[in-house]
């Protein structure tokens, strides 16, 4: 069929954008292997296999490019899912094409059309996404689009600016950006954030009629209003990192899906904005994170602190990419807040040891970083490397400040880090208390026993006490 | 291009003790705003200013009782229905809009013309 042999205009359209995010990169660390180079000679025998793969690599792309079409979000995901449907079938029986993406995107924008044709009646009544470009004539075949607003000619920032537009609520963003950007089913992102399926439906399903009730337009934002925008995207992407990092709650401490997500999501948005400075910055900080996602829990799931870390199964090659980037997100005006952090973790990936860690300078990168983002928790982990480099008095009297502030109240690492400052000094009795301070405010097992191991150090009683002031 | 309604919420003691000073760069900010809408390519359907909620009536099946629908600190003051192309530009045009004593909520107006 005519679907099946690949289209020219939106391939064009696609090799001039450039290839799709780590295309080509087997050494990207902590893969799961789902990702991996296709063989040619596979080609045809394993499509089941090419499909998923195109599934995660492509999916954004031939979404944001049917979205454009069909106008209606809603419809667009229906054909784009027809679309993988069908390439399953067409795949297995004529090998897979040289670019999946572009077969998807042709197949999935044809399916549009025919239902905007079938449909041309309700179509007033379809809930549409607002270009601010004329609509592609629904009578035409799906033409190429290219530079049409000459910043960006990629529609996937069109999807990602959509999804985290501030008019959406913080979790609605993350959940759109998940289903729309990332592909996952309703299903899924509710077990990654274990919330009930029926209320992460419903938080889509409002979030996708806002889109369209406010006219939230499908645009990527004018230079004027990039900066605050893109702030916006880089935080919902490193939220999904962070939830991943360190599941609020449940029994492993990380939870890979969401942090190959969200690297995989800055990955892209490097790939389509290689001159962000703040894009590089986040790419490199998650990458250096992550080279030490296996050594932050042994065998038998315990959390393990940096201290205690084996630094030779750290990811070197996530380290060796991660620091290679941080100098182009430091340099060219005064860094921010996610280049300042990459930064404080190359200094962490470079030592040998943690005692040789270079805690002053580490301390001087925070006094940056709390210079452009005033941040309570900064200025938590600024005085845990004081501690380091100048000692545990100096340290504790800055997390006492922090918590006389009353900004951290719920903040389950300001009594951790305080009654291990506590327990450095010899202060066991207050350090149990600030332990069990800490294990009130977490749900997380590896964490809860990590406070239970340091409360029998110092002394206290395992069960949470009823100690007074 | 849409509607979008902007509700003008403030508290109202901030108007009952205003000086006549206030009031006079109160009014010539909305005389401003306005000004400033049509420079943004957008346009006031209409606009209006509410008397205050002391005044106001409200009615629930068929009682009717004093006061508004519901108390709270920054009531609906006043509103404008303005056109714009999205929401994009309605919320430029309602962060210009005048709240001195409080915010701005806007709201898309539901299209039934379908067909």
């Amino acid at each position: 069929m005519s679907a099946a042999q690949g289209p020219g205009a939106t391939g064009k359209t696609r090799d001039a954008v450039g290839e799709s995010p780590g295309a080509g990169d087997a050494s990207r660390p902590g893969r799961s292997g789902t990702g991996q180079d296709r063989g040619k000679d596979r080609a045809g025998s394993d499509s089941a296999a090419a499909v998923a793969d195109a599934h995660r690599r492509e999916w954004a792309f031939v979404l944001a490019a049917t979205a454009r079409v069909a106008g209606d979000i809603d419809l667009a995901e229906e054909c784009v899912q027809d679309a993988y449907v069908a390439a399953l079938d067409a795949w297995s029986r004529q090998g897979v094409p040289r670019n999946p993406g572009a077969w998807l995107t042709t197949a999935a924008r044809r399916r549009a059309i025919d239902a905007l044709r079938r449909n041309r009646t309700l179509r007033g009544k379809l809930p549409l996404l607002i270009e601010p470009a004329p609509p592609v004539a629904v009578s035409s075949p799906p033409a190429p689009v290219p530079g049409e607003d000459d910043v960006i000619p990629d529609d996937r920032l069109r999807l990602v600016f959509t999804c985290c537009h501030p008019a959406l609520a913080r979790e609605a963003q993350v959940a759109l950006t998940l289903r729309l950007v990332c592909g996952l089913t309703t299903t899924e992102i509710a077990q990654a954030f274990l919330v009930p399926e029926p209320t992460m439906a419903a938080r889509v399903t409002r979030a996708k009629k806002k889109i369209s009730a406010a006219r939230i337009a499908y645009r990527v934002p004018g230079a004027a209003e990039l900066p605050d925008r893109l702030d916006g995207v880089l935080t919902v992407v490193h939220l999904l990192y962070t939830t991943g990092h360190t599941a609020p709650t449940g029994e492993n401490l990380v939870r890979d899906d969401l942090v190959e997500r969200a690297i995989d999501l800055v990955r892209m948005l490097h790939s389509l904005m290689p001159d962000e400075r703040e894009v590089r910055g986040l790419l490199a900080l998650l990458l250096l994170t992550d080279a030490r996602r296996v050594t932050r829990a042994d065998a038998d799931g315990r959390l393990l602190l940096l201290a205690e870390q084996d630094r030779s199964r750290w990811n070197r090659d996530a380290i060796a990419e991660g620091i290679a980037l941080v100098p182009g997100a430091l340099r060219g005006g005064s860094p921010g807040r996610f280049a300042l952090q990459a930064a404080i973790a190359a200094l962490h990936a470079e030592a040998p040891s943690y005692a040789e860690t270079d805690w002053r300078q580490i301390v001087q990168l925070y006094d940056a970083l709390l210079a452009v983002w005033p941040s309570p928790v900064v200025a938590l982990n600024r005085a845990v490397a004081l501690a380091l480099a100048e000692g545990p008095e100096a340290g504790l009297a800055q997390i006492q400040e922090l918590e006389a502030g009353g900004r951290l109240a719920d903040y389950r690492y300001l009594p951790a880090a305080k009654a291990d400052l506590l327990r450095r000094l010899g202060r066991r009795e207050e350090a149990a208390q600030a332990y069990r301070a800490a294990m009130s405010l977490t749900e997380n097992t590896a964490e809860r026993a990590f406070l239970d191991r340091r409360i029998a150090e110092v002394g206290g009683q395992p069960e949470p006490g009823r100690a007074t002031g | 291009m849409a509607e979008y309604l902007i509700l003008i919420y403030e508290d109202e003691n901030g108007y009952a003790n205003a000086s006549p000073d206030v009031f006079q760069q109160v009014m010539e900010a909305h005389t401003r705003f306005a000004q400033q809408v049509e420079q943004r390519g957008g346009k006031i359907v209409s606009g209006n200013a509410l008397q205050p909620t002391s005044t106001a009536t409200s009615i629930r099946g068929d009682v009717v009782t004093d006061g508004p629908f519901a108390e709270t600190k920054e009531a609906l003051g006043g509103y404008y229905l303005v056109e714009a192309p999205d929401l994009d530009h309605a919320l430029d045009i309602a962060k210009l809009c005048p709240a001195r004593f409080g915010g701005v909520e806007v709201r898309p107006i539901m299209d039934f013309s379908g067909g």
